[in-house]
C-alpha cells in the first residue's frame, strides 16, 4: 500500500494542469468561475482542442481513439478538468453511448460514430426516461416495430437533457411487449435527431433554463442498422451504460472548485462588523462539507484503483457511494453558496439577457446562486435515484 | 498510488486475523478481559511472537521498521475483535513518544523490553484541565541537579494500573496553553514517591490515576529537550489519533456486518426484517458511512507521518471528525436494529458500542476537530 502519488503521478498532473491552463478557452473558463453554463459553441471548441490532443476520450480503448490511461490517471485527467474549471466533456457520447457502442456494436456503428463522439461532431442526447418510466426504467413503453428493414418507433421520452441541441438521440425501446419479463422485451436504437416525426419540446426547470426536454416519436422510420447489439437484449447495454454513469457523477473536483468560490464569496460578504466568513459557525459547516468531499475522494481513488486491479468495464457496487455522496455534496456545497451571499440571491436575472446594459443587482456573482440551488436537486434524483442507489447497496453489496 | 497490501503487509494482516479468529472470539475476550491485569498475558505473549510489537521501531532499535499504515492493519484488526491489551498505550503512543523525543542510549535501553512484550509502558498526559488541548498541561516537572522533580497528578491514563513504566508530560516551563516549556520523562512504576489507583472504563479496559510526590527524575531518563517536547506530543497525538481512527473502522465494519446478518435471521411479522426497505435503506446507510471512515482511516494513516505541521493536524483532525460521526451513526443504528439484544451487556455489539462512544472521545471528540479544521481555514489542497 503506497498512498502517495507517484513521481510519475505528479508529472502527469503537472502536464495535465499545463495544457489545461495554456488551452481551456478563456471565455469558458470565466463562464464556469461564475457558475453558469458553457455554451455549445464553448463545449464544441474545447472538446475538439482535447481531440487535437488525444485527450477527448481518454478513458476509450487505444485503438477507438483512448489515451491508454490507468484509472488513476483518467482520475487525476477528470480532477484536473473539474478543478480549473475547464467545460465537461459532454457525457452522452463520451461516457454513455459511446461505450455502447465500442462494446457491444457492430463494425460498421463503430467507424460511423465513435470518431464524430470524439470530435463532438455529433451531438448525442439520451431517450431513456419516459413519463411513466422514471426508477423503474423498465416500464418504459415507446414502441418500435419491425418493417422490413426499419424499425417505425413510437412514444415519447421525456427529460432528454440538451436535446434541443442534438443530433442523434440512443433510445431504450419496447421491441417485444410479449416478452416474459419487462427487461427482456427492449431494445437500443440510435435515432437521426432529423427523422421525420420527430418534435422536441422544451421543459422549463425550476430555476427557469432550458436544460431538459420532452421528446415525441410518431411513425419514425429507423433503420434496422442502427439497433446496437441483439434485438431485446437492450436492458443488458442500459445496465452497462448506467453502471458506467455511476463512476463518473461523484464530482469530487467539481465541488472543489464550488467550495474555493464558496470561501471567496463568504470572505466578501458583509455581515455584522465583518463579512460571512468570520462566522465561526459558518465555517464548521463549510469544513464539514470539505471533510466529507475529501473522504469521498479517497473512496473514489479506492474504487478506481480496485477497477484498475479487476479490469475495465464490470461497475463496482460502490460506486453508489460515489453518487449519493457525490450528489449530496454538491448540494450541500450550491446551498452554502446560498447561504453566503443572503438576501442577494433574490433578484431574478433571466440568463438569456446575459449581455445585459443594466448594472446587476447586489454583487456581480449573485445572480447564478440562488438557480444553482435550485437546478442541483436534480443531481440527488438523476442517474438513478439516491433511494434506488441505497437499493442496489442493500441487494448487491449487503444481500439484503 | 496504490491501495493494495504489499507481501509483508498482507502477511501482518493474515497472521492478526488469523490468531484473533483462533483465540478472540467474543466470550473469549470477555474472559481476557476477566484476567488480573485486564487483559490475557497469554495473549499478549502470541503479540510479541507475531512481532507486532516491533512494527513502528526502527531496524536499528530492534524494530521491522515499518509505518502507518502496518499500524492501521493491526489496529483495524483489533477494532474488529475488540481487544482489550495494551497495544495502543504501550507501543503505538509510548512507542512514538520513543522514537520522536528519545535518544539512541535512551531507545537501546527501552525498546527491546517493549518489543517483547516483557514491559509495558503508558502514556501520561490527561490532567483535570487539559480537555482536548495538551498545551494545557500543568503538572510542574522542576530542576533537581541534572535531572528532575515531579509533582501533582495525571489522569485517565490508559492501562496506567498495571504499566511496569511511564512516558510523562510535564511542565518545565511557561504556563498552561504554552506549547513551549513541556517535557517528556521516562518514570518506572515503581519510581519512589509515585502512586497509582486503577479503574476499569466503560469499554472495558483499565486506567488509572497516578500521583506523584517529588518523583525524581534522573537526567538519562529525560526524553528529549525538556523544554521543546511539543513537536514530539504532537506526533505521538497524530499518530494515536491515526491508530484509533483504524480501530475505530475495525469496529465500525464489524457493527455492520453483525447488524445485517442480524436484520436477515431476525423475523417479525412473518419475514426476516431485513425485507423491510427502510432498515435496507438505514443498512446502505451504514454501510456509506463505514466506507467513507475507512476512506479517513486511510488517509489518517497517510499524513500522520506527515512532517509539515499544519497539513498533518487538519488531516488528523478530519479524519477523526469522520471517524466520530460515521462511529456515533453506525453504533446508534446497529443497536437500534437490534433491538432489544442491542441493549444487553451479552451481546457483542453493545460493546462495540459502549467502545465507538470512547474513542470518539479520545483526543477531542468530532466538534472538537470540526472547530480546529474550520479555524485553520477548512481543507485546503495542497498538492
Amino acid at each position: 500500500m503506497d498512498l502517495k502519488f507517484t513521481p510519475e503521478e505528479a508529472a502527469f498532473r503537472a502536464e495535465v494542469r499545463a495544457f489545461i491552463a495554456e488551452n481551456v478557452p478563456k471565455d469558458a473558463r470565466e463562464t464556469l468561475r461564475a457558475g453558469r453554463h458553457v455554451s455549445k459553441d464553448q463545449l464544441v471548441r474545447w472538446t475538439r482542442i482535447l481531440n487535437d490532443k488525444g485527450w477527448s476520450v481518454p478513458h476509450w480503448p487505444v485503438e477507438y481513439g483512448g489515451t491508454g490511461w490507468d484509472p488513476i490517471r483518467q482520475y487525476i485527467f477528470l480532477d484536473e478538468m473539474q478543478r480549473a474549471p475547464a467545460p465537461q466533456m459532454l457525457p452522452f457520447g463520451h461516457s454513455m453511448v459511446g461505450p455502447v457502442i465500442y462494446t457491444f456494436g457492430s463494425d460498421e456503428q463503430k467507424a460511423r460514430f465513435l470518431p464524430r463522439i470524439a470530435n463532438l461532431d455529433d451531438w448525442w442526447c439520451q431517450g431513456f426516461s419516459e413519463p411513466g418510466a422514471g426508477s423503474d426504467l423498465a416500464g418504459l413503453s415507446t414502441r418500435a416495430v419491425r418493417e422490413g428493414d426499419h424499425y417505425v418507433v413510437n412514444g415519447q421520452k421525456t427529460w432528454t437533457t440538451l436535446g434541443q441541441y442534438a443530433d442523434w438521440i440512443f433510445c431504450l425501446v419496447r421491441t417485444d411487449p410479449q416478452a416474459p419479463k419487462k427487461q427482456m422485451g427492449i431494445s437500443f436504437l440510435l435515432i437521426d435527431m432529423k427523422t421525420p416525426g420527430i418534435t422536441v419540446r422544451p421543459i422549463r426547470t425550476i430555476e427557469g433554463g432550458h436544460e431538459v426536454n420532452e421528446v415525441f416519436f410518431t411513425d419514425v422510420k429507423v433503420p434496422a442498422e442502427n439497433l446496437v447489439g441483439e434485438e431485446n437484449r437492450g436492458w443488458d447495454y442500459a445496465k452497462f451504460l448506467l453502471g458506467n454513469e455511476r463512476t463518473g457523477i461523484a464530482g469530487v473536483g467539481a465541488t472543489k472548485e464550488r467550495i474555493r468560490r464558496l470561501k471567496e464569496i463568504a470572505k466578501a460578504e458583509p455581515a455584522g462588523t465583518g463579512v460571512v466568513w468570520d462566522d465561526q459557525r459558518f465555517r464548521e459547516k463549510v469544513a464539514a462539507v470539505e471533510i466529507e468531499l475529501k473522504a469521498l475522494e479517497m473512496t473514489q481513488l479506492r474504487v478506481v484503483s480496485a477497477e484498475a486491479r479487476r479490469g475495465h468495464g464490470k461497475p463496482d457496487p460502490a460506486s453508489s457511494i460515489l453518487k449519493i455522496k457525490g450528489t449530496e455534496l454538491q448540494q450541500a456545497a450550491t446551498e452554502l453558496l446560498m447561504e453566503a451571499i443572503g438576501p442577494f440571491a433574490l433578484p431574478y436575472e433571466a440568463e438569456e439577457i446575459e449581455g445585459r446594459n443594466e448594472p446587476p443587482v447586489g454583487p456581480d456573482y449573485a445572480a447564478p446562486i440562488a438557480p444553482n440551488y435550485f437546478n442541483m436537486r436534480k443531481v440527488s434524483i438523476y442517474g438513478g435515484s439516491n433511494e434506488i442507489q441505497k437499493n442496489i447497496i442493500a441487494k448487491a453489496i449487503l444481500g439484503l | 498510488m496504490d491501495f493494495d497490501l504489499s507481501e509483508e503487509q498482507s502477511l501482518i494482516k493474515d497472521s492478526v486475523t488469523r490468531l484473533l479468529r483462533a483465540e478472540y472470539g467474543f466470550e473469549a475476550r470477555e474472559k481476557h478481559r476477566a484476567e488480573e491485569p485486564g487483559f490475557s498475558k497469554k495473549i499478549w505473549q502470541s503479540f510479541a511472537e507475531l512481532g507486532l510489537f516491533a512494527i513502528p521501531f526502527d531496524e536499528a532499535d530492534g524494530g521491522l521498521g515499518a509505518g502507518p499504515v502496518e499500524t492501521m492493519i493491526v489496529m483495524e484488526a483489533f477494532g474488529r475483535a475488540l481487544v482489550v491489551e495494551p497495544y495502543l498505550a504501550s507501543v503505538v503512543m509510548t512507542g512514538a513518544a520513543l522514537r520522536h523525543a528519545a535518544s539512541a542510549e535512551q531507545r537501546a535501553a527501552i525498546v527491546p523490553g517493549l518489543v517483547e512484550g516483557t514491559s509495558r509502558l503508558a502514556f501520561a498526559f490527561a490532567e483535570r484541565a487539559t480537555r482536548y488541548d495538551l498545551s494545557r498541561i500543568a503538572m510542574e516537572a522542576k530542576r533537581d541537579g541534572g535531572g528532575f522533580r515531579l509533582s501533582g497528578e495525571k489522569t485517565l491514563v490508559l492501562h496506567g494500573d498495571t504499566a511496569t513504566g511511564f512516558v510523562v508530560a510535564a511542565r518545565t516551563a511557561g504556563a498552561p496553553g504554552d506549547t513551549a516549556g513541556l517535557g517528556l520523562f521516562h518514570v518506572p512504576a515503581e519510581a519512589q514517591g509515585l502512586s497509582r489507583r486503577g479503574f476499569e472504563t466503560q469499554d472495558g479496559m483499565r486506567a488509572a490515576e497516578l500521583s506523584f510526590a517529588d518523583v525524581i527524575v534522573p537526567q538519562d531518563a529525560v526524553l528529549g529537550d525538556p523544554e521543546g517536547g511539543w513537536p514530539a506530543i504532537a506526533r505521538i497525538e497524530a499518530e494515536a489519533i491515526a491508530a484509533l481512527c483504524a480501530e475505530a473502522v475495525g469496529s465500525m465494519e464489524r457493527m455492520v456486518e453483525l447488524t445485517v446478518a442480524y436484520i436477515k435471521e431476525r423475523k417479525q411479522f412473518g419475514v426476516p426484517i431485513a425485507a423491510f426497505q427502510v432498515l435496507q435503506h438505514r443498512a446502505s446507510e451504514m454501510y456509506m458511512a463505514l466506507e467513507q471512515a475507512r476512506s479517513m482511516a486511510i488517509f489518517a494513516a497517510m499524513s500522520a507521518g506527515e512532517s509539515d505541521e499544519a497539513a498533518r493536524r487538519a488531516a488528523i483532525s478530519a479524519a477523526k471528525v469522520q471517524i466520530g460521526r460515521s462511529g456515533r451513526f453506525i453504533g446508534q443504528n446497529a443497536v437500534q436494529l437490534h433491538g432489544g439484544v442491542g441493549v444487553t451487556m451479552e451481546y457483542e455489539i453493545a460493546h462495540h458500542f459502549k467502545r465507538q462512544a470512547m474513542i470518539d472521545l479520545a483526543f477531542g471528540d468530532a466538534d472538537h476537530h470540526l472547530k480546529l479544521v474550520a479555524d485553520a481555514g477548512g481543507m485546503d489542497e495542497r498538492d
